[in-house]
């Protein structure tokens, strides 16, 4: 009853999102207010319709309705409310219905908001989302109902939206209970995170597409919806970072991100979102690249729609897919419409997308961001071509490969590099950098020599050359390095000359004490450099400031990040970033680890820690199906006492089938400082002898200095996205005027 | 004198780093096979069952009884290489972290840093087109002005960059 | 990737750009749809022709004297195809199943048992083998090769093949009881 109640409610919502869509064109057409404005309520009445079929399912969920084929794939009597309700989004069907509500969420957000100037806008901003929630909609009503129920017939028991003829409906004893791993408080906040930051990026999509279709290709669409693309991002990177987190404490490998296919599909739209907030600033103050903008929006939304599509039709092949499901072809289908449209209509308006772009230096700001838009394509790239080659190569050869983890390091670390070097000298662009330094008075040749170097050094690179360190083209690329870093530390001389200095001596002293690696090296002297001229920025603002207003320092900080939101809070997103960077070159290049069986009282050594084994126990929990096995293990740094440690491991078992108990969970036990993690894994135990259990143990240097800095970040973010009592209408002030007194940099 | 300092500080702290640096390469192997000899090799496999997961990490009794194989044949005194070998000729390529250099697996390897080389390229030659002064249309970008070209300063800045002269 | 020059207002994108755009977001489109429809199919359907396929044989488990068995050379007989691994516990309940139904119509010369070892270690295949007191032919498909040529979804699958190489019955999972074995053999026998 309930079921047959939200499914019609699901229909319901798809019907009126056609209507929508009908009512907005026919709108068009006839030049309708009335029709378009009936569109826009009836986009507003699909978030209410969704949230009532959610509801729905949630009680399916929550009151054991196991005939309903969803409710049993995912909990079971075992599992507590609050995970019955998360279960929601713990499979296919339910977390498509997930989407298509916060879809419709942010819809209406932005069909609320004032429209007076923007008139022409309204009825394509609609087409769009409502184009995109119906066919959402559409996969939940159609493919994947997560109110089927399971009927038992003379040919089995299935899942059917309709009773079939001679059929009964089945209802199991229990569930089959959710996939452990998903039960991690992380794991419950980190696809919803996701969604969001997918989702929210349809909306300046959909303005990006008015625009094109409207013609009118000033700057409004980019003003409208640069929040909005802020906010998404935020939403994309926290759930990125969650994933993180979650995969640290829970998948027990030691890490936090394995280049998974699915995780490049759900980091390339950031890489794009990325680069699409800086070339927007240009944009905005200058009017150039438009075209680029457009581009790298649609781009965005593809890589959302594509990422999404590979993962949940299970063409990629990966820990985190979904199980090969029906909405492939359909899927496929809505992924070639949305990128053909658009491409068609970019290629319509190319012409008058143009502007022209001047630029005083190729060292100017515009240039910059220029060139970093160039690295963000870059890591795309190779990211792209990492997730599709072994299609290709399966297809072709028959054999598959695995693009794995060394190959995205080796070829995505120099780009990182070249990144951390342009944000040490973005601080610098904004001081009025070619003014100053009259750069374009060097002669082009140095200049194309110059660039040049950091390619060659790339090309060579990716030949893995680096591999043989001591060897001489290690060292050819070694001196390569240095000499771009030498290069430009040369053109930069008179602003980064302090900063070099002290990364240099950092990286020296570390060369003397800590490491020989090359890469940690480079690596350090970057974040160093970075952090200095950030800092320094931070430091000689705020000093000005204090000076030319006669503020206490405190007072004149706050102001000043108040009153430049968005270019403070990109420096402090900037900082946070090198603060996870050092937690990443902590964990990547110097992550220690052993492995080892001892008896109880016996002990394993590992830089400096010594890990006591002390006791291990197990026992089930009947009433959640689950066995622990919990070891006890002191840890001693010398002599130190420092405290236990009780590193699991979890068995949950589905049902009363013991043989198809789901792999068991290795939680670590974590002792986490600033300096490392001791990460305890218990990798087996010998039930009732003494001769022990086996522990694998990994000292990951510094990482707590990334979740450190994904702290700051999201502090970064929301200042640079703190809305203005207005934005969206203050701004288009000031084009023309020479200064511009804005929050708004 | 201030202005040479300038340069032969970061020059000197440079060839101070490169003087620091070391290279070792010697690695120390024991006869008995650790598990930490065993994961050191496993390390560098994937599961050839699960997707993407290194054979050291991985959980499953499948992935256990290949570390044993590797346990083994380490103690049966294989290399590191020879062991690699094995596990790729018998379970394909797909054990290795990455596509091994031959035949249309070069791809991987030669694609990205041609495009990346020619998307550099096509951005150098557009922006030195842009240095250009070209012929200002004023119908296109009126709102566009030559001044608009000064990196935008607020009057705190500017304030700034006077403070900070007279205090130098 | 492309980046755009924008230097000269009012010019569309050249054809030749056009041309490259849509042909390299065609190739996408239609690689990625033929590795959908792969991953779609499925195993291979009862009804089809099998094709040849060698497959070498585990020391001691040989067929006939011979260290490796082609599917045309058992053109006239019943053959059945068992996919397991050692390390796959349903494996394990099937396997007497199997080894009995083996030692019924082994002996009759109509019926021959092929197990075919997926992804595994030698060793531990060997052992498996012994445990159960399988003596039927078996070898290993460490690189996936027969079984990606059925398309199998996992393990244990059997694969049923007509005296004319044609497909007859596919069983996914462990079999429950040595009589569906039976009845499924009886079927194709004459």
């Amino acid at each position: 009853m309930i079921a047959d109640f939200g499914y019609g409610i699901l229909v319901v919502s798809l019907l009126v999102s056609l209507y929508s869509v009908g009512a907005a064109l026919t709108g068009v057409k006839v030049k309708s207010t009335a029709l378009v404005e009936s569109a826009r309520r009836a986009m507003l009445l699909t978030w209410p319709l969704i949230t009532v079929s959610a509801l729905a399912l949630i009680y399916l969920l929550v009151n054991n309705h196991y005939e309903i084929s969803f409710v049993y794939e995912v909990t079971s009597r075992s599992m507590p409310t609050y995970l019955k309700i998360t279960a929601w989004w713990g499979g296919q069907a339910g977390s498509l219905v997930f989407w298509s509500w916060l879809m419709a969420a942010f819809a209406s957000l932005v069909t609320l908001r004032k429209w007076d100037r923007d008139r022409e806008f309204l009825p394509w901003v609609i087409v769009v989302s409502s184009v995109t929630l119906a066919f959402f909609l559409m996969m939940s009503v159609v493919f994947e109902n997560p109110f089927a129920r399971l009927y038992q017939t003379f040919e089995g028991i299935n899942a059917h939206t309709f009773a079939p003829a001679d059929s009964v409906v089945f209802t199991p004893a229990d569930g089959r209970g959710l996939n452990p791993l998903l039960r991690h408080p992380g794991m419950i906040i980190h696809p919803p995170m996701l969604y969001l930051g997918f989702v929210s990026y349809v909306i300046p999509y959909a303005f990006a597409m008015a625009a094109l279709i409207t013609g009118r290709t000033d700057d409004r669409w980019i003003r409208i919806t640069r929040r909005w693309s802020l906010w998404a991002w935020l939403f994309l990177s926290f759930g990125l970072v969650l994933g993180g987190r979650w995969a640290y404490d829970v998948l027990g490998w030691g890490g936090y991100w394995g280049w998974d296919p699915v995780e490049i599909a759900a980091f390339m739209p950031w890489l794009t979102g990325t680069a699409f907030l800086h070339s927007v600033m240009i944009q905005e103050k200058r009017g150039q690249f438009k075209q680029w903008n457009m581009i790298l929006v649609i781009l965005t939304y593809a890589l959302v729609i594509f990422g999404t599509f590979l993962t949940r039709s299970g063409v990629l092949s990966s820990v985190h897919a979904f199980a090969s499901s029906p909405i492939g072809p359909f899927f496929m289908g809505f992924v070639a419409l949305t990128l053909i449209a658009s491409i068609a209509l970019l290629i319509w308006r190319w012409p008058d997308l143009g502007s022209e772009t001047e630029m005083k230096s190729m060292l100017s700001r515009e240039a910059l961001f220029l060139l970093n838009n160039l690295l963000f394509m870059s890591v795309l790239v190779v990211c792209f071509v990492g997730v599709i080659y072994p299609l290709v190569s399966e297809l072709a050869t028959g054999s598959k490969v695995t693009v794995g983890p060394p190959w995205y390091e080796f070829s995505t670390s120099p780009l990182f590099a070249m990144l951390m070097f342009l944000m040490a000298i973005a601080p610098l662009s904004s001081w009025g950098l070619s003014s100053q330094e009259k750069l374009s008075n060097i002669n082009k040749p140095v200049l194309g020599g110059i660039l040049a170097v950091p390619l060659v050094a790339y090309a060579l690179w990716w030949n893995r050359i680096t591999e043989m360190m001591g060897s001489w083209p290690g060292v050819v690329v070694s001196l390569a390095i240095v000499l771009i870093a030498l290069g430009l530390m040369y053109l930069f001389r008179k602003l980064l000359w302090q900063a070099a200095l002290v990364a240099s001596a950092v990286a020296v002293y570390l060369s003397f004490t800590y490491t020989t690696n090359l890469i940690a090296l480079i690596g350090f002297f970057l974040v160093t450099l970075v952090l200095m001229v950030t800092l320094r920025e931070f430091w000689r603002a705020t000093r000005a400031r204090q000076h030319a207003q006669q503020e206490n320092f405190a007072l004149a900080f706050i102001r000043l990040v108040g009153r430049n939101r968005r270019r403070y809070g990109g420096y402090i997103i900037h900082v946070s970033m090198m603060l996870m960077a050092i937690g990443i070159l902590g964990i990547e290049l110097f992550q220690k680890e052993t492995q080892g069986q001892v008896a109880a009282g016996e002990a394993l050594d590992i830089a400096g820690y010594t890990v006591q084994f002390e006791d291990v126990a197990s026992w089930n929990n009947p009433s959640e199906q689950v066995n622990y096995t919990r070891a006890v293990v002191s840890i001693y740094k010398g002599d130190q006492y420092l405290g236990q440690l009780y590193p699991r491991k979890d068995m949950y078992f589905s049902d009363q089938q013991m043989t198809t108990a789901t792999q068991p969970m290795s939680i670590p036990g974590n002792l986490s400082s600033f300096k490392d993690d001791l990460y305890v894994l218990l990798v087996d135990w010998e039930p009732a002898s003494a001769s022990g259990a086996t522990f694998k143990i990994y000292v990951n240097p510094l990482v707590n200095w990334l979740w450190i800095g994904s702290l700051l970040f999201f502090i970064g973010v929301i200042i640079a996205a703190w809305p203005d009592k207005d934005p969206e209408y203050a701004p288009a002030r000031a084009r023309g005027k020479a200064y511009q007194p804005s929050s708004a940099d | 004198m201030k202005r040479h300092l300038r340069i032969v500080l970061p020059v000197l702290a440079l060839t101070l780093l490169v003087a620091g640096l070391a290279f070792n390469a010697a690695l120390a192997q024991g006869s008995a096979p650790t598990d930490d000899d065993v994961n050191a090799i496993a390390k560098q496999l994937y599961c050839p069952v699960c997707e993407n997961t290194p054979l050291d990490v991985c959980p499953t009794e499948a992935c256990r009884q290949w570390r044993e194989l590797i346990r083994q044949q380490l103690a049966d005194g294989w290399t590191e290489d020879q062991i690699k070998q094995y596990f790729v000729e018998n379970y394909g390529a797909r054990v290795l972290g990455e596509p091994p250099r031959s035949g249309l697996n070069w791809v991987v390897y030669l694609l990205p840093p041609a495009l990346i080389l020619a998307g550099a390229f096509v951005l150098f030659r557009a922006m030195r087109t842009w240095m250009k002064p070209t012929v200002t249309e004023p119908a296109a970008g009126a709102a566009e002005t030559p001044q608009s070209a000064a990196p935008s300063q607020d009057e705190y800045i500017s304030k700034f960059e006077e403070e900070l002269r007279k205090r130098k | 990737m492309t980046e755009i020059n924008e230097t000269a207002p009012k010019r569309g994108v050249p054809l030749w750009v056009q041309i490259v755009i849509w042909v390299l977001l065609l190739g996408l489109m239609a690689l990625v749809a033929v590795t959908l429809n792969k991953r779609q199919q499925g195993s291979v359907q009862p009804g089809a022709q099998i094709p040849d396929f060698t497959l070498t044989l585990f020391e001691g488990y040989e067929y006939e004297g011979k260290s490796e068995i082609s599917l045309s050379d058992l053109r006239g007989k019943v053959v059945v195809i068992n996919f397991w691994a050692s390390w796959c516990k349903p494996c394990e309940q099937e396997a007497a199943e199997l080894q009995q139904a083996w030692a019924e119509f082994g002996p009759t010369g109509q019926v021959v048992f092929l197990g075919v070892d997926y992804v595994d270690t030698e060793p531990d295949a060997r052992v498996y083998l012994q445990k159960f007191g399988i003596d039927f032919p078996n070898g290993p498909d460490m690189a996936t090769r027969i079984s990606q040529m059925f398309r199998t979804t996992g393990v244990p699958e059997t694969y049923f093949i007509d005296q004319d190489g044609v497909l007859r019955y596919v069983k996914v999972g462990p079999f429950t009881s040595a009589d569906e074995l039976r009845s499924q053999i009886n079927a194709l026998l004459p």
